[in-house]
C-alpha cells in the first residue's frame, strides 16, 4: 500500500517522456512527430480508419461490411516497451502463469494449498467459478490454461502491477495483430528503424500449444477446431480470424456430435474426428448434459468425452477460479507455494468486503478507492472513487453493507500515460496492456500484447464498451539499431 | 468442408435464384393480365402462378382469396410466406453471412446491398406504378450475384454447392413457369391470339423469345416451345442444360468429399439421362402438365438427397 500511495502523484508516468527528456525507446517516434507535424500524423490516422473499415484489413472480410460501430478505435501512435522492460515482464509473465495453472490443477485435486492454510477453504467452497465435474480430472500434459490475458498497468519506469487475470476465454488478440498490420502499412520506414519484435506468428504459437495439449488417445496429427457460440457473439470474427490464420475449422455445436465418448464434426465427408477445440463457449454452455441443461450452444456428451481422454477442451471447464477476482489477493501466495519463488510481477492491493476489517477499511476511504464486482467484468458495476459524486459513493457504500462479499476495492492507481492523438492534438492518455501466454508443453509469449487506452480524457477505464481504444504494441532493441555492414574498402 | 457450411451455401444459392424466378414469373403474369380474354376465369392467370410456384396451399390457409393484388403482395412481400421475394432475400443474407467468411467480398456485397435496398423499396413495391421496375431490378441483383460468384469465387467445394443450389433451384423454376403456362401449351386452350401471346410471354421471362428465333427461324409453336425449354441445351436456363451442370457438381462434390457418392448422383444421373432422352412428342402424348408434374417431383426427390448425404452431416 506504502508503495502505491509513493508512486501515486497528482501527475501520472508518462511513458514517452520524463524529467530527463524524451525516454530512450520513445526517441524514433518522437523525432518522427517532430519532423512531419500534427498534420501528417491526423493524415495517418485518417488513412488507418480507411484501412480499417474500406479495405477492412481483415475484419472487414467477418463483419457485416461497412459497418463501422464493430471498429474499436485505434490511435496511430504506438506505446514502446524496450526489450529489457519486456524481458522482465515476460519473465514474470511465465511465473505467474505457472502457478495459476498449479492452483488450477490443485483445486481440483488435494487442494494442498487450502490444507496448507494459505488460501481459505471457504473461497474455493462456495466460489461460482469452482466446477465440481472437474475434480480428479487432470487434462492433458496438466495444462488448464493454455491462453491466458494478464492485464497490467503501470505506475512509474519499474512498477508494473496486474490488475487482473484472464484464464476463461480471454479476447482481443485478433487487434493486437491487426494493429500491428495496419502499422507496417502506415509507417514501413518508422517500423524498420525500430527493428520490432514481430507478433505475426502468434497463430503459428497458438496451433503448436493446441496440438500439444493433444489427448491421449489421439493418433496421428491432431485435429483442432475454434468452437463459437455463433454470429451473434461480439467475438465472432475473431474466432474466424484465428481460425483462417490456422487454417482450421471454425464450429458451432450443432456441427459436433459425440458418439462413443469420441467428437466428430459433420462434414460434407461424413464425420470427421475432431481432437483438440479452442473453445470460446464459456463452461455453462458447454455440454448441457454436465452444465446448462437448456443450453444450446453445446454440445451433448462432450464432457465425458474430455474426461475419457478424446478430446482436448482448451482452456479447460473450471479454469475462471484462478482468474477469480476473490481469488485474486492470494496469487503471490501461489507463486510462493507451488513454485517456491518470490513474485516478480506486483499484485495491486486487495481489499475483500467481506472480510470486516477491509471493509471498514474501505468505507471509511470509498473516496479514494476503486470498488469493484468481485465477479463483474468489462468495467460495468464499477466505481473510481475520485473520480465519483458524493451521492455515487454513499450509494456504492449502501450496497457493500447489503452484499459485502460481491465486492472488492483498490487503491486507485495513476496510470501511466501514452501521447495519443486527441482532439485538438496529442495529449497523454492511460494505457493498459493485455499479453497473451500461451502454455503447452512450454510457455510462450509475443512479445508485447494489446495495448488499450482510455481515449476519454483523465479517464482510467479501458474497456472498449467504455470508450476505450487501442493502440500498437512495439517491444523494442534497448539502443539504436546497428549500422548496416558495408564492404570494407580497401 | 462442415456441412452446415456447405448448407448455408447451397441454401443461399437457392434463393437468390428463387427470388429472380418469382419475378419471372410475376411479370409474365402482369404482362398476360393486361391482356383482354385471357383463358378461363378473369383471375387464372394469378392462380396459376400461385399453383406453379407452390404458393396456393399457403396462400389459401393465410386466408386470402385470389384477387391480382392479393396474389402480388403474397408472392412479392409477404412475410407469411417462406417464398415471397422480400424473404427469399432475408434468407439468402442470412445464410452468406453464417459463412461471410467462405465468400468473397463482391458476392457479399451483392447480397447485402440487395438485402438493404429492399428494406427501403419494401413499402412500395407493389404499387402498380412501382412493380414492374421491382420485379426487373430484383432480376438483375439475382444476375449480379450469379455473376459475382462465377467470376470471384474459388472453385472449390464451396463454389460447388452454391453452384448446385442455382442450377437445381433454376431447373425446378422453369420446369414451374412451363407448368403454369400447361393450359396454353396443350388441350383446347393452345390455339389463337391469346395463347400466342402466353407463349411469348413465358419464353420472355426466361429470356429466351430471341433464342427460341435464333434455334428455329419460324413462328412460335406449343410443341417447339416445350422443346425448347426441357431438351435444348443451347438455353441455359432449359431442365437439360440445368440438371446437365447439377449432374456435373454433383460429380465435382463427390470428388472433393474423398468419393463419398450415392443418391445424389444416381437421381441427378437418372434425371439428366431422361431430358437427354426424351422426346417432346412424348410430352405432348402425355399432357404437359402430367410429364411436368412428375419431373417436379424428381427434382424434390433429389434435393432430398443432397441434403441427406452432405447437409446435414
Amino acid at each position: 500500500m506504502n508503495q502505491i500511495s509513493a508512486t501515486g502523484p497528482s501527475k501520472p508516468f508518462d511513458e514517452m517522456q520524463d524529467a530527463a527528456g524524451v525516454r530512450p525507446a520513445y526517441r524514433g517516434v518522437a523525432a518522427w512527430i517532430e519532423a512531419h507535424g500534427l498534420a501528417a500524423l491526423a493524415a495517418k490516422r485518417q488513412e488507418a480508419e480507411a484501412l480499417f473499415r474500406r479495405v477492412g484489413i481483415t475484419f472487414a472480410v467477418y463483419g457485416e461490411g461497412g459497418d463501422p460501430e464493430r471498429l474499436i478505435p485505434f490511435d496511430v501512435i504506438p506505446r514502446i516497451l524496450a526489450r529489457s522492460e519486456w524481458d522482465r515482464l515476460a519473465r514474470g509473465l511465465t511465473q505467474r502463469v505457472k502457478a495459476l495453472n498449479a492452483f488450477i490443477g490443485d483445486v481440483y485435486a488435494k487442494q494442498e494449498i487450502v490444507r496448507a492454510g494459505r488460501v481459505p477453504a471457504a473461497l474455493l467452497a462456495d466460489n461460482e467459478a469452482f466446477c465440481a465435474p472437474m475434480q480428479g480430472f487432470t487434462p492433458p500434459a496438466g495444462v488448464f490454461t493454455h491462453i491466458s490475458g494478464i492485464d497490467l498497468v503501470r505506475t512509474g519506469p519499474d512498477d508494473f502491477w496486474v490488475l487482473e487475470d484472464n484464464c476463461r476465454t480471454p479476447s482481443g488478440v485478433s487487434y493486437m495483430l491487426e494493429n500491428r498490420e495496419a502499422m507496417l502499412r502506415l509507417f514501413p520506414g518508422l517500423c524498420s528503424d525500430h527493428r520490432l519484435a514481430p507478433v505475426g506468428h502468434y497463430p503459428e504459437e497458438l496451433l503448436e500449444t493446441l496440438k500439444e495439449a493433444a489427448p491421449p488417445n489421439c493418433k496421428g496429427v491432431p485435429c483442432v477446431a475454434i468452437l463459437t457460440p455463433g454470429h451473434f457473439n461480439s467475438a465472432y470474427y475473431e474466432h474466424c480470424f484465428l481460425a483462417d490464420e490456422m487454417g482450421v475449422e471454425v464450429v458451432e455445436g450443432a456441427d459436433l456430435f459425440v458418439e462413443d465418448d469420441v467428437v466428430y464434426m459433420r462434414t460434407t465427408s461424413g464425420p470427421k474426428r475432431v481432437d483438440v477445440l479452442y473453445r470460446r463457449v464459456d463452461d455453462d454452455y458447454l455440454d448441457p448434459r454436465v452444465f446448462k441443461p437448456e443450453s444450446m450452444l453445446g454440445v451433448p456428451g462432450i464432457f465425458a468425452a474430455y474426461r475419457a481422454g478424446n478430446v482436448t477442451l482448451a482452456n479447460a471447464p473450471g479454469a475462471g477460479i484462478a482468474d477469480d477476482k476473490a481469488i485474486y489477493p492470494f496469487v503471490p501466495e501461489m507463486i510462493r507455494f507451488y513454485l517456491g519463488e518470490e513474485p516478480l510481477l506486483q499484485n495491486v492491493p486487495t481489499y475483500l468486503c467481506e472480510r470486516e476489517q477491509d471493509r471498514a477499511y474501505v468505507l471509511e476511504n470509498i473516496g479514494q478507492l476503486v470498488v469493484k464486482l468481485a465477479r463483474g467484468s468489462g468495467g460495468y458495476g464499477m466505481l473510481v472513487g475520485p473520480h465519483s459524486t458524493r451521492a455515487q459513493q454513499e450509494e456504492f457504500a449502501a450496497r457493500i453493507r447489503a452484499r459485502p462479499h460481491d465486492y472488492i476495492a483498490q487503491p486507485t492507481l495513476a496510470l501511466s500515460t501514452v501521447p495519443t492523438l486527441a482532439e485538438g492534438g496529442i495529449a497523454g492518455r492511460h494505457v493498459d496492456l493485455r499479453p497473451y501466454v500461451l502454455m503447452g508443453k512450454e510457455v510462450r509469449i509475443v512479445p508485447g500484447g494489446l495495448t488499450r487506452v482510455a481515449l476519454r480524457e483523465g479517464s482510467l477505464v479501458v474497456n472498449s464498451s467504455q470508450g476505450g481504444g487501442t493502440k500498437d504494441t512495439w517491444v523494442v532493441d534497448d539502443g539504436p539499431a546497428p549500422m548496416m555492414q558495408s564492404q570494407a574498402q580497401g | 468442408m462442415l456441412s452446415r457450411t456447405a448448407d448455408s451455401l447451397f441454401w443461399m444459392g437457392r434463393y437468390t435464384e428463387r427470388a429472380g424466378n418469382i419475378a419471372r414469373g410475376m411479370q409474365v403474369a402482369l404482362r398476360m393480365a393486361g391482356l383482354a380474354g385471357s383463358l378461363g376465369g378473369a383471375h387464372d392467370e394469378w392462380r396459376n402462378l400461385l399453383v406453379s410456384a407452390g404458393a396456393e396451399h399457403g396462400f389459401r390457409a393465410a386466408g386470402r382469396t385470389v384477387t391480382p393484388d392479393a396474389v402480388v403482395g403474397w408472392l412479392a412481400l409477404d412475410a407469411e410466406n417462406p417464398s415471397s421475394i422480400a424473404n427469399c432475400i432475408e434468407a439468402a443474407r442470412r445464410n452468406g453471412r453464417a459463412v461471410r467468411t467462405a465468400l468473397t467480398v463482391d458476392m457479399w456485397e451483392a447480397l447485402n446491398d440487395t438485402w438493404r435496398e429492399m428494406r427501403a423499396r419494401a413499402a412500395s413495391a407493389t404499387d402498380q406504378d412501382v412493380l414492374p421496375g421491382f420485379l426487373d431490378w430484383v432480376r438483375a441483383r439475382t444476375l449480379l450475384f450469379n455473376g459475382a460468384a462465377a467470376d470471384t469465387m474459388l472453385r472449390n467445394e464451396g463454389w460447388l454447392f452454391v453452384h448446385l443450389g442455382v442450377m437445381l433451384e433454376r431447373a425446378d423454376n422453369t420446369a414451374r413457369l412451363l407448368d403454369a403456362k400447361h393450359p396454353a401449351l396443350s388441350g383446347p386452350g393452345s390455339e389463337g391470339a391469346v395463347a400466342y401471346a402466353e407463349w411469348q410471354a413465358l419464353l420472355r421471362s426466361v429470356s429466351a423469345l430471341r433464342s427460341f428465333q435464333w434455334l428455329y427461324h419460324q413462328r412460335l409453336d406449343p410443341k417447339l416451345v416445350v422443346e425448347l425449354l426441357l431438351f435444348r441445351p443451347e438455353l441455359p436456363r432449359s431442365l437439360v442444360a440445368c440438371h446437365a451442370r447439377v449432374l456435373h457438381a454433383l460429380e465435382g462434390v463427390a470428388e472433393a468429399t474423398g468419393g463419398r457418392r450415392g443418391d445424389p448422383q444416381r437421381i441427378a444421373a437418372e434425371i439428366h439421362d431422361r431430358l437427354t432422352k426424351g422426346r417432346v412428342e412424348d410430352v405432348m402424348a402425355r399432357g404437359v402438365h402430367d410429364w411436368l408434374t412428375a419431373q417436379i417431383d424428381r427434382n424434390i426427390e433429389l434435393g432430398n438427397a443432397i441434403q441427406a448425404l452432405y447437409l446435414n452431416g
